[in-house]
């Protein structure tokens, strides 16, 4: 038997990760705002603005994929804006693919964060405002601290989430070698040329991935609700 | 800057429920209890003066501070106001040990003097044993214990309470108020103390302000307003005067201590208070008989001189109420509306009062 991973399957799989890391760095930094203001603000556009967040929830990832392509091409909205500003075309890139997880990815980001931030409630923030603490201070020192089961279930869905996803891929970035062929496409590859023992390493690798980041995840929330 | 500490504030405010429009200035020292019903807007009140409800109009000054101006549109955030807050329940920090709860504050003091030490406010509150506990392994008194050290440690102006005893059980309850009392003398700042517990307020307030529907329906010294009888108050079941008192001798032979107020003085069942210490006694309307001379063949060894002030009827269509002006103090007496007539009492007669009983905070 030869390597039970071929180069290819290696490369897959550094993609993968460069894709899921990436994106969920991303998806903290944007989904944390966001999720603030959900679970604060009282505009009444707030409902649709939740409702748009859990879209990708449901819809099926290739309508997701067929609507981000269509806007990412040279004629759609997104296209246009990264022609005029040089950034040249998404389709089938290592970017395109990072806005498709960006948006795949979004309510397994922002739902848990939201809820833990409406769970701590205002008066831990009013607590620190009679302190002293001024609202950047008391977000950092008090919010942060008391969301982080939210903020570590976040990570882990967004992450384990990313590293998933297959029909987004498919319909956005296509197959190409160490730009977009993610491991999923990978595997589906190897069992289009019937390799089921290569489908086989990186489908259970992937099966293995996923057990343990959620039992990693159970273990964590379970310590920390033990502390 | 200014020692004047006095709390001005003129505020309105309009909810679904219930519509504030409340104006009073506090003394600069000592106790002032926010007292009313449920629903009368006591916390609004509260949390309005703190900067923590949103809507409100109004101004409101600190001694020469201004927190918030309507004319201007100036309004201090809540975390520039030099005030402290403890709330009705338990909120330490549930990610921090108790001594980085007590830290927090002190940390982010809005006045650089801190006069009030670390080491102090663990000592007053009792909390030394417990600095490295997480909240959650605390009872409800620790914790309490642990805010107010909390609030004390941010070097407030100005303390506000709002309902702090409410979550804590009947002995925690009555320790804490032993510490509270102490408060006054030792921070020199104006406390305000939400309440609803007649009993909390005669032990610790010096001055009320009186809550009805949102507004202030009267505000003077605890004893006048307790007192006054067409205010609710002195209607209640738990009626009764607040007197500020000094221990003058022990009589140990008899098992006695002698006690002097501004109207005379009054024997008690020993008390294990030095001599010339303060203590504040409390004695119910319903405690407090009235007889035309003194009587020289009664169980009752408090005979005080008396004026009858005022006179009036009692929900309790049996009853009547008589304030009593002895000395430069004031009690107020429940008798049935039957002795009214026999004895024939009318404002201005000079009675004595009988009291049958003392409660002693």
């Amino acid at each position: 038997m030869n390597a039970l991973l071929s180069p290819a399957d290696i490369d897959a799989i550094w993609l993968t990760l460069k894709l899921a890391f990436t994106v969920t760095i991303l998806l903290l930094l944007l989904g944390t705002p966001l999720a603030w203001w959900l679970a604060h603000s009282r505009a009444r556009w707030r409902g649709a603005i939740n409702a748009l967040v859990a879209l990708p929830l449901i819809l099926p990832p290739t309508v997701l994929g067929f609507y981000l392509l269509v806007a990412m091409g040279p004629n759609g909205p997104l296209g246009r804006l990264t022609a005029e500003v040089g950034l040249g075309a998404l389709p089938f890139t290592f970017a395109g693919l990072v806005i498709g997880s960006l948006i795949y990815s979004l309510p397994f980001v922002v739902q848990p964060i939201r809820d833990a931030f409406i769970a701590i409630g205002p008066r831990p923030l009013e607590v620190a405002a009679t302190l002293g603490a001024r609202p950047i201070d008391a977000f950092f020192s008090v919010v942060l601290p008391l969301a982080r089961p939210g903020f570590l279930t976040a990570t882990v869905l967004g992450f384990a989430h990313t590293v998933g996803e297959f029909g987004v891929v498919l319909m956005i970035g296509g197959n190409i070698p160490n730009e977009t062929r993610v491991v999923a496409i990978q595997i589906y590859d190897h069992v289009e040329a019937l390799e089921y023992t290569q489908a086989h390493w990186l489908a259970g690798g992937l099966l293995a991935f996923s057990f343990i980041v959620l039992l990693a995840l159970h273990t964590l929330n379970d310590r920390q609700a033990k502390r | 800057m200014s020692h004047d500490s006095a709390l001005h504030f003129d505020l309105a405010l309009d909810l679904p429920q219930l519509s504030i429009q409340a104006a009073a200035t506090l003394p600069p020292r000592g106790v002032t209890a926010l007292f009313g019903p449920s629903g009368a807007g006591k916390t609004t009140l509260l949390r309005m003066i703190a900067g923590l409800e949103s809507g409100g109009r109004g101004q409101i000054r600190l001694g020469d501070t201004t927190w918030q101006d309507t004319h201007t549109t100036r309004r201090l955030p809540t975390h520039r106001r030099e005030l402290a807050y403890v709330f009705q329940e338990a909120s330490l920090f549930t990610h921090l040990t108790v001594r980085d709860n007590l830290a927090f504050g002190l940390k982010r003091a809005r006045s650089t003097d801190h006069t009030i030490r670390f080491d102090d406010a663990v000592a007053w509150l009792g909390v030394g044993h417990l600095l490295d506990r997480r909240p959650e392994r605390l009872s409800g008194g620790e914790r309490q214990r642990v805010a107010i050290a909390r609030a004390l440690l941010a070097q407030p102006r100005l303390l506000l309470m709002d309902e702090p005893l409410s979550a804590v059980d009947a002995d925690g309850r009555d320790a804490i108020l032993d510490t509270l009392e102490q408060l006054p003398g030792r921070l020199g700042i104006p406390i305000i103390y939400v309440s609803h517990s007649i009993e909390e307020i005669a032990r610790l307030a010096d001055h009320l302000v009186l809550l009805s529907a949102g507004r202030v329906l009267a505000a003077g010294p605890t004893n006048e307003i307790l007192t006054r009888c067409d205010l609710p108050l002195a209607h209640g079941a738990h009626a009764g005067a607040v007197l500020q008192a000094r221990v003058v001798a022990h009589h140990p032979d008899e098992h006695l201590s002698r006690l002097a107020f501004d109207g005379g003085q009054l024997l008690l069942s020993t008390l294990d208070r030095s001599v010339d210490s303060a203590v504040r006694l409390r004695i119910a309307a319903r405690d407090v008989a009235i007889a035309l001379s003194e009587p020289a063949d009664s169980s009752v060894i408090n005979h005080l001189q008396a004026i009858i002030v005022d006179l009036a009827d009692d929900p309790n269509p049996a009853h009547c109420l008589v304030r009593l002006q002895v000395g430069e103090a004031v009690l107020l007496a429940r008798i049935t509306q039957h002795s009214r007539r026999r004895l024939a009492l009318k404002p201005g007669m000079a009675v004595w009062a009988l009291v049958k009983g003392v409660a002693v905070r």
